[in-house]
């Protein structure tokens, strides 16, 4: 199964497995991460789902939807170019080793 | 009366709002423990969903839960399934459960919700008749679904409407029976009922308004079909029904906390006892987004409510003010909605209602009461942020397509 490395705020990482098809936000979610909200269970309505995508990993993502690229501006820590909702990136084995960063806050 | 020492924190209620205050609580460095008691068996779990992508298979069972059990434990949240809370003792500071447990509390949070609001015509107990509230409500439709041809949606509000779409997707032959003149008319205006009621039936949808419905008929108890108020029947070998709800307020007043339609807050959702705090859909506030008393259905409000609720409890102030929103998934269209756009008397139009990309913008005489868009999201966040900040949209600006509401927001939250 690919592999998805969140790092706190503070640094500290956790790897954990994602299966293909499972969004990064829901992969945190059930795998016990902390430092997401998700408070619209994924329907890119909330913006609490936020993360920084590791550089490297960028051009790998899917591209910014109309949708997302709104809610990206009503982020609760500041918007950044790599920054991404994580309910909007599905987990494929292309991004097997992928790192995101989870903001200061969602709320 | 003194309140026992170990005495903490007890919500009753752990879905959206419940397991919500719970989190909040510990977030905002409550001390002492914090218990939940929930009547269902399952752990916190998403209701929108049920009606969207989890009725339509595309939302595997385990992608609906909040969290996972071992979150609650290392948070510190006693999480009791399948216990329902019977009775509170206000002089003593106790709840009891009806697995004979009395818990003593300091701070009690009622997140008791809504329950459906039965069909009663005659047939309404008919096998194949289902309701969409619970995972083991669509759980028991689900189950019947392989043999399910035809489906009467009762009620055309969301729920139904979504319940509606995501079987004729699945192939089934829908219709939806509304009783007003037109769909959803608790949550969004005209035009975009006018526009759903089209879009529905050119997906083959069979849309019935200003019609009721008498009884429901079946043969050897299984429901086959639905007689409608002009005495036209329906062939059903399921009905869904989607008449509303009703708030679970009972237990309050019961111990003489005030209530209305639903259990009466102020701004950090304390009720008349202050000990005692209610939020989610079984909540009736007053709030600067309504000229009134109102109570909301929906993620937003029991996800802020409960993060106000969360705060008080630990002795913070955290008065909850948000503009309200809301979405619904029907077909391949997505509606936004913000703000309390009831007995709104104008409404502005932006886009392309037959394109199906449009914003309306609805007013009471001069004053902005809130915004739906369809598949026009840059219109609705805008919206929210501008009720947000208290900015009084003109209709000028509603109309004026050159103006992008995104310009307003940066000089509303400049200026503010
Ligand atoms: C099918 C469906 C689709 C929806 N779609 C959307 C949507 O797209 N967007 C949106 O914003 N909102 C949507 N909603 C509304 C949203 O789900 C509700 O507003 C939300 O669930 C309210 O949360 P709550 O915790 O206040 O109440 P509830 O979700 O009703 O939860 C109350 C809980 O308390 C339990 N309970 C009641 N009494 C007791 C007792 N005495 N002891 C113990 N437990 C008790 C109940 O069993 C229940 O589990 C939808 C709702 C449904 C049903
Ligand atoms: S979970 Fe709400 S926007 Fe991602």
């Amino acid at each position: 199964m690919p592999k998805v490395t969140y790092r706190q705020h503070d640094g500290s990482e956790e790897t954990l497995e994602v299966r293909a098809g499972t969004s990064l936000m829901l992969g945190a979610l059930t795998g016990g991460v902390e430092g997401i909200e998700a408070e619209c269970g994924g329907s890119c309505m909330c913006a609490t789902c936020h993360v920084y995508v590791d550089e490297a990993w960028l051009d790998k993502l899917p591209k910014v939807q109309v949708l997302e690229d709104e809610m990206l501006d009503d982020t609760a820590s500041e918007r950044k170019p790599n920054s991404r909702l994580s309910c909007q990136i599905e987990m494929s084995d292309a991004l097997d080793g992928i790192v995101v960063e989870l903001p200061e806050s969602q709320i | 009366m003194a309140t026992d020492e170990a005495a903490g924190l007890v919500v009753i209620g752990g879905s959206h709002a419940g397991h919500q205050v719970a989190i909040a609580a510990r977030a905002a460095g409550f001390e002492g423990p914090v218990t939940v008691l929930s009547d269902e068996r399952e752990l916190p779990y998403q209701r929108p969903p049920l009606s969207k992508a989890y009725l339509m298979g595309k939302q595997p069972r385990e992608a609906l839960l909040f969290r996972p059990a071992a979150f609650y434990e290392e948070q510190g949240i006693d999480l009791r399934l399948g216990v329902s809370a019977t009775a509170i003792d206000r002089a003593a500071h106790t709840v009891t459960c009806d697995n004979g447990t009395v818990l003593s509390y300091r701070k009690l949070v009622i997140a008791t919700g809504t329950r459906v609001r039965p069909l009663t015509v005659p047939g309404s107990d008919l096998v194949g008749v289902h309701y969409i509230r619970t995972l083991a409500d669509i759980d028991a439709m689900l189950a019947e679904l392989d043999r399910v041809k035809s489906v009467v949606v009762i009620g055309g509000g969301f729920i139904g409407l979504e319940g509606a779409a995501a079987l004729k997707t699945m192939g089934r032959d829908v219709a939806v029976v509304e009783l007003a003149d037109r769909l959803m008319t608790r949550g969004v205006g005209k035009t975009v009922s006018t526009f759903y009621a089209d879009h529905h039936r050119s997906q083959g949808v069979d849309v019935r308004l200003s019609t009721g419905v008498e009884r429901l008929e079946g043969e050897n108890g299984q429901v086959t079909g639905v007689i409608l108020s002009g005495g036209e029947t329906l062939p059903a070998d399921m009905v869904i029904v989607g008449i509303g709800v009703l708030p679970n307020q009972e237990i309050a007043e019961e111990a003489g906390v005030d209530c209305a339609n639903g259990i009466i807050v102020d701004e950090n959702t304390q009720t008349s006892d202050p000990d005692i705090l209610a939020v989610g859909d079984c909540a009736q506030f007053e709030g600067r987004f309504y000229d009134g008393s109102l109570r909301l259905e929906s993620v937003q409000n029991a996800t802020d409510q409960a993060r106000t609720a969360g705060a008080t409890v630990s002795g913070e102030k955290k008065p909850y003010d948000s503009a309200p929103w809301f979405w619904s998934d029907q077909f391949d269209l997505k509606l936004q909605m913000t703000g309390i756009t009831v007995g709104y008397d104008t409404e502005v139009i932006r886009g392309d209602v037959a394109a199906g990309e449009f914003s309306v913008f609805y007013f009471k005489g001069d004053t902005w009461l809130g915004t739906d868009t369809v598949n026009q999201p840059a219109n609705h966040i805008a919206s929210r942020r501008l009720l947000d900040a208290g900015y009084a949209l003109s209709q000028a600006e509603a109309a004026d397509e050159g103006l992008a509401l995104k310009e307003l927001v940066k000089a509303a939250r400049k200026g503010g």
